[in-house]
């Protein structure tokens, strides 16, 4: 009784912001693109008959168009949770070997990038990287390059801002983890002859594994339903799903595809999400 | 050129962490902290809640499209507090309306299409002559030209106007490519100049709507076609050049790339690229920029001064429109702007370098070949919408 009381703000909570508009989202994408003011025709007719059909999923899961937009969100997605990890994980292992007192003012610091809007943050790298922006003003000044390099609206771009932005979403969980190991493990396994990458490999990495599956996760999810980055810094051809999304409903009003989309894409989610449940309820 | 507010990116969830009580509190208070700030930092205009109850004018309009001292006029003699939002599309401004209750009271749409399915949609309230006395300024040649959209010029009343052209570095141009021509749209659309003027940065601006009649219209077909073999045409045209193009931005992010020479050559609004001229002038790195219509024949656009059925203030907007029709008015946004308008008795009030800039307002040769795109039926505009994802992709 006193669980079920506990988990009710829960559950209503999840049941009001999470399930309820799936279901809209649902509803729409079962309806038909149509002018008007909302610009679709709802499924059902207002006598309650059904006139909507699956033509918009068939279209988003047949479609190369589409097709490809997935798998490249997914494809950049992967780089960027791995890149993520691969820089956080030396940050959050730093942070967590120094003594306890100094560490507040270190994770301090990873999340100081969070007090500058998100928007503000990938501007300054249209700054730094458009052809008359400080790095190409630097190279040239230093006589490294004689025409500007084309950085901005590139691939690198994107990952840059990509990992830039979500770097502190990998260092957190990992640190949790880290800071919490037992240090006397490691001083065993050296104390019995271990070299210090024997003890990494063996005992503080597996130890870390499920705050690796955080981190990689946690930056995984939202970076592939990420439009404002691919957008602003990446290169036409990087069409993410979360860019045609914002194209089907904002440039062409074809809401229903646009919903399908999302629900697509929420489906693809929920995968690696149930996975990592799976993990978290390990011993 | 923020043309919406991004959410926050969402904050990991605090269970995970497992850290001791008091310092998960206060990583939890910390987090909200950050999220609070990113909160404040998107959206500006939530912030904004009026102070006191003083009418507040709500104007959606093209981000570059107006002389800002002329809303602080409006406000200091009319006591009406104006609240200014911008796009850089016509497709992010019908997406905004087609959700409804918009709340704007002031909107700027594009003759054809915008303007002209919001008339037929009803979505907009006719202007009162009583209370816009002003409107007998308007140069009736051109209101009859918007006449066969909207009968009678019931629903808008010209703002500006513009073509849709080539704005360049002409002296980049001149050195890669000195033998092409440079008032053609071929300059873009034959691939062997994109692919020579690659090196020195081409853009397309992002909007089917205003880039694909341009290019119908230069390959010799009808701008307003439906015929797939028509769009197919357009479409092996774009992706010719497709591989040169640097970038597909809105028209907003061209202003900017142009004048700080990012680009050498983009397509875009006539007025976007002077007004990139006058910036790169004022910049003073030897940036110098040009625009020209294209001599096969330039799209035109008005754009319209207009009132959503449901806008909170319709009192405030007619007063507004009254007040923009003004000689003195009218003449200091095309100053500003760059971008010709239509009210003949602004004329002589002109400065002088903007009156005889033979790019605002387009000498009768240039006019004659102009062309305005008509509005396609939802089928055709679900081909076009395809054919631009599918350049944009490049693929």
């Amino acid at each position: 009784m006193r669980r079920l009381a506990v988990l009710a703000p829960a559950s209503a909570w999840l049941a009001l912001f999470v399930a309820a508009p799936a279901v809209v989202l649902l509803g729409i994408a079962l309806g038909e693109a149509d002018a008007g003011v909302p610009p679709f025709r709802p499924p059902f007719a207002a006598d309650g008959t059904w006139q909507g059909s699956f033509a918009n999923f068939a279209t988003v899961l047949t479609d190369p168009f589409y097709r490809d937009a997935f798998l490249r969100s997914l494809v950049v997605a992967f780089a960027t949770a791995s890149l993520c990890l691969l820089i956080a994980y030396p940050m959050a292992l730093a942070i967590a070997r120094v003594p306890e007192a100094r560490r507040t003012p270190l994770l301090l610091a990873v999340l100081l990038p969070f007090w500058t809007g998100f928007l503000i943050r990938v501007g300054a790298w249209i700054g730094l990287l458009r052809d008359a922006g400080w790095l190409n003003g630097v190279l040239r000044a230093l006589g490294l390059i004689e025409a500007p390099l084309p950085l901005l609206y590139s691939d690198l771009a994107m990952y840059l801002g990509m990992v830039h932005a979500y770097l502190p979403f990998a260092v957190l969980p990992l640190h949790a983890v880290l800071a919490r190991r037992d240090p006397a493990l490691e001083e065993a396994a050296a104390g019995l002859g271990a070299r210090p990458a024997t003890v990494f490999l063996t005992v503080t990495l597996p130890l870390s594994a499920p705050g690796a599956a955080a981190a990689f996760l946690l930056v995984f999810i939202p970076a592939a339903g990420e439009f404002v980055i691919p957008d602003l810094l990446g290169p036409p051809e990087a069409q993410l799903v979360g860019r045609v999304l914002w194209g089907e409903f904002f440039q062409n009003r074809d809401w229903p595809l646009a919903a399908a989309l999302a629900v697509v894409l929420l489906a693809l989610l929920i995968l690696p999400l149930r996975l990592f449940q799976r993990l978290e309820a390990r011993p | 050129m923020p043309r919406h507010p991004a959410a926050p990116p969402p904050s990991p969830p605090l269970r995970e962490a497992g850290l001791p009580g008091r310092r998960r509190a206060a990583l939890a208070v910390l987090l909200a902290l950050c999220v609070c700030a990113a909160a404040l930092a998107s959206p500006p205009a939530a912030r904004r809640a009026p102070a006191q109850p003083a009418p507040v004018l709500n104007v959606y309009n093209w981000s570059d499209y107006i002389d800002p001292e002329v809303l602080r006029r409006f406000t200091r003699e009319t006591g009406i507090r104006v609240r200014y939002d911008v796009y850089d599309s016509l497709e992010t401004l019908e997406a905004k309306l087609s959700a409804g209750r918009s709340g704007y009271d002031i909107i700027v749409p594009t003759s054809e299409p915008t303007f002209a399915r919001l008339v037929r949609a009803g979505a907009l309230r006719p202007l009162d002559p009583a209370r816009i006395p002003n409107l007998a300024n308007l140069d009736p040649g051109l209101m009859s030209k918007v006449a066969r959209t909207d009968p009678g010029n019931r629903h808008g009343a010209i703002y500006l106007w513009g073509t849709t052209g080539l704005g360049m570095r002409v002296d980049q141009v001149r050195a890669l490519a000195p033998d092409a021509p440079r008032d053609s749209l071929g300059l873009l659309l034959q691939p062997e100049n994109a692919r020579r003027l690659a090196r020195c940065g081409i853009m397309v601006m992002d909007s089917a709507t205003d880039v694909l009649p341009s290019v119908l219209h230069w390959l010799g077909r009808d701008p307003d076609s439906a015929d797939p073999a028509d769009l197919r045409a357009a479409e092996q045209a774009l992706m010719a050049i497709r591989p040169y193009l640097r970038a597909i931005p809105g028209s907003g992010a061209i202003v900017d790339a142009l004048a700080t020479g990012e680009v050498c050559l983009a397509l875009t609004y006539s007025g976007d690229a002077i007004q990139a001229a006058v910036r790169a002038r004022a910049a003073g790195r030897g940036i110098e920029i040009a625009y020209a219509a294209p001599r096969e024949g330039a799209q035109l656009a008005f754009d319209m001064l207009a009132i959503p059925a449901d806008a909170p203030n319709p009192e405030a907007a007619m007063a507004f429109i009254d007040f923009v029709l003004r000689p003195e008015i009218i003449a200091a946004i095309t100053n500003h702007t760059r971008y010709p308008n239509a009210v003949p008795a602004s004329r002589p009030l002109l400065a002088p370098e903007v009156r005889d800039d033979p790019n605002v307002y387009p000498p009768e040769s240039v006019l004659a070949n102009s062309f305005v795109a008509g509005t396609p039926s939802p089928a055709a505009e679900r081909l076009r919408a395809r054919l631009w994802s599918r350049f944009k992709a490049g693929r």
